[in-house]
C-alpha cells in the first residue's frame, strides 16, 4: 500500500504538537502526527504507578490552557470535565494552623493572618494579576522582533503598551519598577505571616530554576497569574480523570478533526534537502516525506538531536548546547492504602508545605551545587479524594511536585534516594502516620522526568523559563518566531514562546506562524 | 548667613555637585557631620605612619570629564594604574593576572588552552556593552510615564541607541542585562578559576551571590570605567581613596566654596513645601535656598526630612528602597611584605587584586551565609597592598593592606552586630589570608575591621551598603532612587539629592553629583559653567 | 608552560630566536601574537630586493596552527570554511576563510591536508573556542600546536635552487602542494606556498630541527643571495602580491567590537572561494541573504608617497572608504594600495585618497587620484611555473 502523502508532519503529540495539528488541519493542511510512545503526550503523559492505580501524570494540574486550544479544539464538546475547576490552596502548618486560599491566585484568605496582611495581600494580588493581565496578550502571539521593518504586529503591541500606560502613571510606573524585581521583595514590602509569604513565594517560583531571592524572579510569577482556566484569571483546575484525561480530550478532538497519528513512532532526524525540510527518518529507518516538519519536542533536541550540526551554522549549535534547561522540580507519586490527615487539611484542596519564603530559599541552595535539599518545599494534590478512578476503593493517589532537586547530582541514584527520604520526611511531618500508608512510592528526579519525558535538563518548560529566556530570546536569539534556519521546519514546543504548562500555546502561535496569520 | 546651595554630606558625590554650583557663581556651604572630610572616599591615619584609604580602595570610575572640568590635577590628584592581580587556589595554586595580552593568555592557557584563546571575544562582548552604558551614565534618565517633551526624547534617544545595535545585538545585551554571571562565564569559559575570577566584578558591593540573575550588569558597572582610556582597568589614586575627596575640596574651595566639617544636620527646614535650609544638631540653622543631600536616599528622607512634608506613597516607595549591606573591610598595617607562596618569586601579581575564593560556588556559598543572616565562613576577598605602587602611605618598607571582604549582612541573625562578631569576621579573613601566605599574622601592626555596622555609624550608608543602594533593576536608571523621582530632585521643592543613591549609582564616580548640578542649574536657568560634555565614546 | 617566564619574557622567543636575534643587526623587534618578531634585520630595501630578486627567509614560527584529525575531519572543515575540502587532496594546501553565523569574516588561512583525516590550519588568530564549538556533532579532535611547529618562509625567484643545494629537490612541487624530505634524522615538509606572489616555500619542521634547518640553508644559500628579512619587507611583497592580512585589511569578527566595521567574504572581494554547492557551512545562508555594502580594492595613486591610512573620497567631496594598506612599490616603481570602499564604487572612477605626508615637522596634504585596477599588482610566472626555471 502506497504511503498516503501529508502536507505537514509534526513531531510528537504532546499538547503543543495536538494544537498545532489541529490548527494546520483545520486550515486545510493534511497532518500526520508521530508519537514515539503513546498520543496525548508530553507532560500529560503518565507513567504506571502500581497495581489498581492510575498512572500518573508530570504535569497534575491545569493552569494555563490556552483559551484559543481549548475553544478551537472543542474540548468541552469532546469530553472534557473539570473536577475542580478553581481550586483552593491550602498552605499546610505542621502545627495545624492552616491558611487557605480560596478562589483565583487566593482571593479569599481564610485562617490566622493579620487584617494588615489581609489588605495588603488583597491589594498585592489585585496589583500583581492586573500586571499578568497586561502581559497576557504576548502569549498569545509570536514575540516581536527587535528589528526595524521586521513586520511585528504593531497594533498589538501598540494595545498592550497603551493597556499598560492605562494602568495610570503610578501603576505604570510600578509595573517598570517589578518587572524585573525579586519575589522576596516584592512579598516582604508588603507581607509579614511566613506561612502566607511560603505559599505565595513557592507558587511563584514552581517550576523554575530560581529562587525567591532571585532578580527577576517576579515576572515568573505574573507568567503564572497570566494563565487561568476557563476564562478565570489566576485559577488552577483539575480535570475530571486527571490530567491525561485532558490529553486524550485532545487527542480525540484532532482525531475527529481528521489529523493522522501515529504511535510509536520515534522520529530520529529531520531529513534536509538542499537547505529545505524534507520529512524524518523514523528509529526503523523508515523515511516520512513532506514539505512541511513541525517539532514539538524541545528546541536543544530538535536543533542539536534532531537537524544537528551539519544543517546548522556553529553560533545556532553553541547557543542551542547553551540553552538553559535545569529542571528543578521533582515529581513523588505515592500509592496509599488511605487517605492520609494533614492535620485536618482539605484533601480536595491543593496542599503546600511551604512553611515560610525563606524555606523555599532554603530549599534551593543546595541544588545550586547538585545536592538535596534537606527540607525540600512542595504541592501536594489527592486525585482520589476529589473523584474515584485514581486509586482502588478506600485507597489513594498522593502526587507531589518537590523542590527543588538537582538536576546533575555526582550521584543520581543516591540523589533519588536523599530526595524521597526528605520528602517523605516533610510529609510525616505534616500528616502523621503517612508513611504507614504507602504502598508505593516512586520519585522521579529532574533526570528521571528527561528520560521519560524527553525534557531537556527534567525542565517542565523545555529549556528554563527566565527573563533571558523570554519572549524575543525563547527558545534562542532569532528563533523565537518559531521559525528555524532551514525553510520547512518549525519549532512548537513548550521551549518556545511562551513556555510550558499544558497550555498549547507555542503550538497554536507556530501554526499561526506557518499558516502566516497577522503578516 | 544664608547660601544658594548647602549641600549635605562630604563624600565625593556632595563635593562634585558643590564645585559645579560654585563655579556657575552660586554660594555654596558643605556640611559634614564627621570631622574629617570624604565619606567613603577618604584617607586617614588610624594607626601612626599610616595612611589607609578607609572604605573604597580603587578607582575607575570617576568620570575623567570631572577630573579634568574641576582641575583636579592641579589640586593633587593622581590616579595611578596597577599591574597584576592573582586568584590563589585550595590546591596552592594561583590563576596571575597581567597586563600584556600575550602574557596574560599565556598564564589562562596553564589552565585552559580553550579559555585562553576565549578571552578575546568575552573582552570584546563586556567592550560592546560598556560602549552602550557610558554614554547613558552622565545623563538625567528618563520617566517613561511622563509625556513631557524631555522625557520622550530621552526615551527615543535611548531607543535609537538601542536601535543603532544589530537585531542580535541587541538580544545579546538584553540576555547580558538579565542574566547571572555564572549563566554568563560558562558561554565563554569553561575553567572554574578563570569563570571565578571574571566573577569577581559581578558580587562587589553588591547583596547578590554569582548565580544570581542580575549580576552580569553588576560586573559591567565595575568594567564600565577606565584609566587613561584602558577600559575596564582600576588604579590607586595616590596617597589614597582620600585624594580625591582632597582635591574636591581644594578645588571647590578655589572656586569659592565653603566646607564646615563637624556639622551635623538634624532636619532639612521646610517652608510651605520648600526646602530653606537645615537645622544642626547643636540646635543652629543655616539657611539656603536649596538644599542638596549627599545622604542616601532612605537617610535623607527617613531621618532628616518631617514625614508629614512628603508624600505616603514616596515614603514608602523609599522605606522599600534596598540599601542591604553585604561588605565588610579590614584594613591592616604591615611589619613587611607578606609572601603569597604560591606565587613565583619577585612575580608582579602581588601589585594587584588577591582573591582565595577558587570556584563560583565558593563564592555563592558565601553569599547562602548572608542570606541566613551570617557573614561568611569563608568569606570573598579582594586583597590590595597599594603600598606596593604608592609608597606613599606608609613609611618604607612597611606596606598597607586593604582587604574588602565579603559578604557581611547588615544585621547578625536579626540582630545588631556585636563586638565579638565583628572580631570573629576579622579572624575569618586573616586566617584566609594567612593560609595563603604563611607567616603574614605575624607582620600585622593594627587591623581596622569595617562591618556594615561600622560604615552606617561612621559614613551614614544605611544597612552599609557601599553603593547607597542596591544595583538591581529594579533600582537602576529611571527606578532609581524611586520611580518618578530620577530626576535628582524630591517632593519637596528645593530638596534635590545627589548621591549614589541616584543614577547612575555606586562606586566613586562622581556622575550623581554632576548629574544632580546639571539638574540643579538648568532649573536656575543658570548657565553650567566649566561642565564640558561627555567624552565621546568612539 | 613556566609560569615564570609571564613576566620575566612578556614575548615569546621562537625557535629560531638564537640566530634571528644574532642576524637582527637593527634591533628592530616587533610583537606579533606574543613573540618577539624581526621588523627590519639591516636594509628594508635590501630586505625587499632579495624577495624579488634572489631569495629570502622569514621566521614564520608566530602564526597559529591546529591540527584536525579524526574520520569526520573532512566534513568539519567544510562545514567551518567557505571552500570546498573535498577538492583538497592529500598533499594539497588550500587557501581559505571562515565566517560566524552572520557571514562575518573571522579568519583566513592555508589548510594543509597531511592524510586522508589529518589537517593542519594555519592563521593569523587564535580560534580553539570556536573550532571546538563547530566540532560539535563530528568526530573530530583538535589541537592547537603552534609551539610544536617551527616554521620558515623561503622566498624568491633563487629559491628553489636554495633547497636543490641544500638537497632537497623541489621541482616537481607544483604550487598549493607539499611534500617531505629526510632532514638530519627527522623530516622537514616543504610546501610550495608563501605571501610574496612570488616563487616560494614554506618549510616545517619540529622545534628541535630549527636551528640545524636554518644553517644548513644558509650554507646552501650563500651562492644563490639568501638573507633573512623581517615583517617590514614581507609588508611590502604581500602588498605587491595583493594580498590581505587579518586585523590590517579586515577586523576579525570575534574581536570586532564595532559592528559596522564587521566585513563578509564578498564585501573583502573573497567570494570567489565560497563554495554554493557543497552544502551547508557556517554564515552560509546570512551570506546568501546579504547585499554587499563594501568592496575590497586595489588602488594605484597618483604621486610617490605612500598613501597608508588614507581616507578615500568620490569627487574629492564624500567618504566613500579607506587604504588599509599601501606603500611604494619598489618592484613597480608606484604607488600601490589596498582599501575598503563603498560597493557602489567597487569599479572605481573619480576617486581620490586623502594622503598626510609628514616631512620636516609639517604635513603636506594631498589629494590624489586612486584609481582601481586588478589584483595583484605584480604578477610573475615564477609563481607558477612547474618546475621551476633558474629564474
Amino acid at each position: 500500500m502506497p504511503m498516503p502523502s501529508f502536507d505537514a508532519l509534526i513531531i510528537g503529540a504532546g499538547p503543543n504538537g495536538l494544537a498545532a495539528a489541529h490548527r494546520l488541519q483545520s486550515a486545510g493542511r493534511k497532518v500526520l502526527l508521530l508519537e514515539a510512545g503513546v498520543p496525548g503526550g508530553g507532560a500529560a503523559a503518565c507513567v504506571p504507578l502500581a497495581e489498581g492505580f492510575a498512572p500518573q501524570p508530570l504535569a497534575h494540574l491545569s493552569l494555563n490552557l490556552d483559551p484559543r486550544v481549548a475553544h478551537g479544539v472543542e474540548l468541552a464538546r469532546h469530553g472534557l470535565r473539570w473536577a475542580a475547576p478553581d481550586l483552593a490552596t491550602t498552605a499546610l502548618s505542621p502545627t495545624g494552623g492552616h491558611l487557605r486560599l480560596d478562589g483565583p491566585a487566593g482571593a479569599a484568605l481564610q485562617g490566622a493572618v493579620s487584617e494588615a496582611d489581609r489588605a495588603a495581600w488583597a491589594a498585592l494580588r489585585a496589583r500583581l494579576m492586573r500586571f499578568a493581565a497586561v502581559l497576557t496578550p504576548l502569549r498569545q502571539m509570536p514575540p516581536p522582533r527587535l528589528a526595524r521593518g521586521a513586520g511585528n504586529p504593531m497594533l498589538k503591541l501598540a494595545m498592550v503598551g497603551l493597556k499598560a500606560r492605562m494602568m495610570g502613571k503610578a501603576e505604570f510606573r510600578e509595573l517598570l519598577r517589578m518587572f524585573l524585581t525579586n519575589v522576596h521583595d516584592a512579598l516582604n514590602d508588603e507581607l509579614t505571616d511566613p506561612l502566607l509569604k511560603g505559599a505565595l513565594a513557592f507558587d511563584a517560583t514552581l517550576g523554575t530554576w530560581l529562587a525567591p531571592r532571585s532578580p527577576n524572579s517576579l515576572l515568573l510569577w505574573l507568567d503564572r497569574l497570566s494563565g487561568g482556566v476557563g476564562g478565570v484569571q489566576g485559577a488552577i483546575g483539575l480535570p475530571a480523570g486527571g490530567m491525561g484525561a485532558l490529553a486524550s480530550t485532545m487527542v480525540a478532538a484532532v482525531q475527529a478533526k481528521g489529523v493522522s497519528l501515529r504511535s510509536n513512532a520515534r522520529v530520529a532526524r529531520v531529513l534536509v534537502e538542499g537547505d529545505r525540510a524534507a520529512g524524518v527518518v523514523l528509529d526503523s529507518g523508515e523515511e516520512i516525506r513532506a514539505p512541511l516538519v513541525v517539532s514539538s519536542l524541545s528546541p536543544k533536541a530538535t536543533l542539536l538531536g534532531l537537524v544537528g550540526s551539519r544543517h546548522l551554522d556553529a553560533g545556532l549549535i553553541t547557543r542551542a548546547r547553551h540553552l538553559k534547561a535545569r529542571g528543578g522540580a521533582a515529581k513523588l507519586h505515592l500509592a496509599l492504602r488511605g487517605l492520609p490527615d494533614f492535620r485536618g487539611a482539605d484533601p480536595k484542596t491543593r496542599l503546600v508545605i511551604a512553611p515560610s519564603e525563606e524555606a523555599v530559599e532554603r530549599a534551593f541552595n543546595p541544588v545550586k551545587y547538585g545536592q538535596v535539599p534537606e527540607a525540600p518545599v512542595m504541592e501536594i494534590i489527592l486525585p482520589s479524594a476529589f473523584e474515584p478512578g485514581h486509586a482502588p476503593a478506600g485507597q489513594h493517589v498522593l502526587s507531589a511536585i518537590v523542590q527543588y532537586a538537582p538536576h546533575a547530582p555526582k550521584d543520581p541514584e543516591v540523589a533519588r534516594a536523599v530526595l524521597l527520604e526528605a520528602s517523605l520526611r516533610q510529609l510525616e511531618a505534616h500528616a502523621p502516620g503517612l508513611r504507614s500508608l504507602i504502598l508505593k512510592a516512586d520519585m522521579l528526579m529532574p533526570y528521571d522526568i528527561e528520560a521519560r519525558w524527553g525534557l531537556p535538563g527534567g525542565n517542565w518548560h523545555g529549556g528554563e523559563l527566565s527573563v533571558e529566556q523570554m519572549l524575543f530570546l525563547r527558545p534562542l536569539p532569532g528563533l523565537a518566531q518559531y521559525a528555524t534556519p532551514v525553510e520547512g521546519l518549525w519549532l512548537a514546543s513548550v521551549g518556545c514562546h511562551p513556555g510550558g504548562g499544558i497550555s498549547g500555546s507555542a503550538g497554536w502561535n507556530a501554526a499561526g506562524a506557518i499558516m502566516g496569520v497577522g503578516k | 548667613m544664608s547660601y544658594d546651595a548647602l549641600i549635605i554630606g562630604a563624600g565625593h558625590n556632595g563635593l562634585v555637585a558643590a564645585c559645579y554650583l560654585a563655579r556657575a557663581g552660586l554660594k555654596v556651604c558643605v556640611v559634614e557631620k564627621n570631622n574629617w572630610i570624604g565619606g567613603a572616599a577618604v584617607s586617614r591615619e588610624l594607626y601612626p605612619g599610616f595612611t589607609y584609604s578607609n572604605c573604597s580602595y580603587v578607582s575607575s570610575l570617576f568620570r575623567p570629564e570631572i577630573m579634568r572640568d574641576l582641575e583636579l590635577s592641579k589640586h593633587g590628584l593622581q590616579i595611578l594604574p596597577y599591574e597584576g592581580g592573582a586568584m590563589f587556589t585550595e590546591s596552592g595554586g594561583y590563576l596571575g593576572m597581567f597586563r600584556d595580552h600575550d602574557a596574560n593568555r599565556r598564564e589562562m592557557a596553564r589552565h585552559s588552552k580553550r579559555d585562553a584563546e576565549a578571552y578575546d571575544r568575552y573582552a570584546r562582548d563586556i567592550l560592546r556593552h560598556c560602549r552602550f552604558i557610558r554614554p547613558l551614565l552622565m545623563r538625567r534618565p528618563p520617566d517613561p510615564a511622563s509625556f513631557r517633551p524631555r522625557d520622550l526624547a530621552e526615551l527615543a534617544w535611548l531607543g535609537k541607541q538601542m536601535f543603532d545595535l544589530s537585531e542580535m545585538a541587541m538580544y545579546d545585551m538584553i540576555r547580558f542585562w538579565t542574566m547571572s554571571i555564572a549563566d554568563y562565564l560558562d558561554e565563554y569559559f569553561e575553567n572554574p578559576v578563570v569563570k571565578a575570577y571574571q566573577a569577581v566584578g559581578s558580587i562587589i558591593g553588591t547583596a547578590l551571590g554569582p548565580m544570581s540573575p542580575g549580576t552580569a550588569y553588576v560586573l559591567l558597572h565595575h568594567a564600565m570605567g577606565d584609566v587613561d582610556g584602558n577600559v575596564g582597568a582600576w588604579g590607586y589614586a595616590r596617597g589614597g581613596m582620600g585624594s580625591i575627596t582632597k582635591a574636591l575640596a581644594a578645588s571647590l574651595r578655589a572656586a569659592g566654596g565653603q566646607i564646615r566639617a563637624g556639622v551635623a544636620v538634624e532636619q532639612v527646614l521646610v517652608r510651605n513645601g520648600r526646602a530653606v535650609g537645615v537645622a544642626l544638631a547643636n540646635g543652629d540653622e543655616i539657611r539656603a535656598s536649596r538644599v542638596v543631600s549627599n545622604m542616601d536616599v532612605r537617610r535623607t528622607f527617613l531621618r532628616h526630612v518631617a514625614e508629614k512634608e512628603l508624600p505616603g506613597d514616596f515614603v514608602k516607595r523609599v522605606k522599600a528602597f534596598k540599601t542591604r549591606g553585604s561588605s565588610g573591610k579590614l584594613n591592616i598595617a604591615l611589619d613587611g611584605l607578606p609572601r603569597f607562596t604560591a606565587l613565583p618569586e619577585g612575580a608582579p601579581n602581588v601589585k594587584g587584586d588577591m582573591h582565595f575564593t577558587d570556584s563560583i560556588e565558593k563564592m555563592e556559598a558565601a553569599y547562602d551565609d548572608w542570606k541566613d543572616g551570617r557573614f561568611s565562613r569563608e568569606p570573598f576577598q579582594d586583597v590590595m597592598i597599594p603600598t606596593l605602587i604608592d609608597p606613599t602611605m606608609t613609611p618604607p618598607g612597611k606596606h598597607f593592606m586593604s582587604c574588602f571582604v565579603q559578604y557581611a549582612p547588615p544585621k547578625i541573625e536579626g540582630r545588631d552586630w556585636t563586638d565579638a562578631d565583628r572580631d570573629a569576621f576579622g579572624r575569618a579573613c586573616l586566617d584566609q589570608i594567612e593560609r595563603a601566605a604563611p607567616g603574614f599574622k605575624n607582620l600585622v601592626l593594627h587591623v581596622e575591621v569595617r562591618t556594615p555596622r561600622e560604615l552606617e555609624a561612621e559614613v551614614g550608608l544605611t544597612e552599609g551598603n557601599i553603593f547607597q543602594g542596591e544595583l538591581t533593576f529594579d533600582q537602576l536608571l529611571f527606578n532609581r532612587p524611586v520611580p518618578g523621582y530620577a530626576d535628582y530632585r524630591s517632593p519637596v521643592r528645593d530638596l534635590w539629592i545627589c548621591g549614589s543613591s541616584t543614577h547612575p549609582g555606586g562606586g566613586v564616580m562622581g556622575a550623581p553629583g554632576r548629574n544632580a548640578a546639571a539638574e540643579i542649574l538648568r532649573d536656575m536657568k543658570l548657565p553650567a559653567k566649566d561642565m564640558s560634555d561627555a567624552y565621546a565614546v568612539l | 608552560m613556566n609560569a615564570l617566564t609571564h613576566y620575566e619574557t612578556p614575548l615569546l622567543q621562537t625557535p629560531f630566536h638564537a640566530r634571528t636575534s644574532a642576524a637582527n643587526k637593527m634591533h628592530s623587534w616587533g610583537p606579533w601574537a606574543g613573540y618577539a618578531s624581526v621588523l627590519t634585520y639591516e636594509d628594508l630595501a635590501m630586505e625587499h630586493s632579495s624577495i624579488r630578486n634572489a631569495a629570502s627567509v622569514y621566521d614564520l614560527c608566530p602564526m597559529v596552527k591546529y591540527r584536525i584529525e579524526g574520520p569526520e575531519a573532512m566534513a568539519f572543515l567544510n562545514r567551518l570554511t567557505v571552500r570546498n575540502v573535498a577538492k583538497l587532496s592529500v598533499g594539497g594546501v588550500q587557501y581559505t576563510v571562515w565566517c560566524d553565523d552572520a557571514g562575518h569574516l573571522i579568519d583566513d588561512g592555508t589548510l594543509f591536508r597531511m592524510s586522508p583525516d589529518r589537517f593542519r590550519l594555519c592563521c593569523q588568530e587564535r580560534h580553539l573556542p570556536w573550532l571546538l564549538d563547530s566540532a560539535y556533532g563530528f568526530d573530530v579532535a583538535i589541537r592547537e600546536e603552534t609551539e610544536e611547529v617551527a616554521a620558515l618562509s623561503l622566498q624568491g625567484p633563487t629559491s628553489a635552487s636554495v633547497l636543490a643545494a641544500a638537497g632537497s629537490d623541489v621541482t616537481g612541487l607544483k604550487p598549493f602542494r607539499m611534500a617531505d624530505f629526510a632532514f638530519v634524522g627527522g623530516e622537514v615538509t616543504i610546501s610550495r606556498t608563501g605571501f610574496t606572489g612570488d616563487l616560494g616555500y614554506e618549510l616545517w619542521t619540529v622545534p628541535e630541527l630549527a636551528l640545524p634547518l636554518w644553517d644548513h640553508l644558509f650554507a646552501a644559500g650563500a651562492q644563490h643571495g639568501l638573507r633573512p628579512i623581517g615583517s617590514d619587507a614581507l609588508n611590502i611583497a604581500r602588498l605587491e602580491a595583493g594580498f590581505i592580512i587579518t586585523g590590517y585589511d579586515f577586523t576579525p569578527a570575534p574581536q570586532c567590537v564595532r559592528e559596522d566595521r564587521l566585513r563578509s567574504p564578498v564585501e573583502m572581494g573573497l567570494g570567489w572561494l565560497i563554495d554554493w554547492e557543497k552544502g551547508h557551512f557556517t554564515g552560509r545562508r546570512a551570506l546568501l541573504r546579504a547585499k554587499p555594502k563594501w568592496a575590497f580594492v586595489g588602488l594605484e595613486v597618483d604621486g610617490n608617497i605612500g598613501a597608508e591610512g588614507a581616507i578615500l573620497y568620490h569627487d574629492q567631496k564624500t567618504e566613500v572608504g579607506m587604504i588599509t594598506g599601501a606603500c611604494w612599490s619598489p618592484t613597480l616603481k608606484k604607488s600601490i594600495a589596498l582599501a575598503q570602499v563603498q560597493a557602489a564604487h567597487a569599479a572605481g572612477g573619480n576617486l581620490w585618497a586623502e594622503i598626510y605626508a609628514l616631512r620636516e615637522l609639517h604635513y603636506a596634504k594631498m589629494m590624489m587620484r586612486a584609481r582601481v585596477v586588478d589584483r595583484p599588482f605584480f604578477q610573475t610566472d615564477r609563481r607558477r611555473a612547474t618546475p621551476p626555471a633558474r629564474f
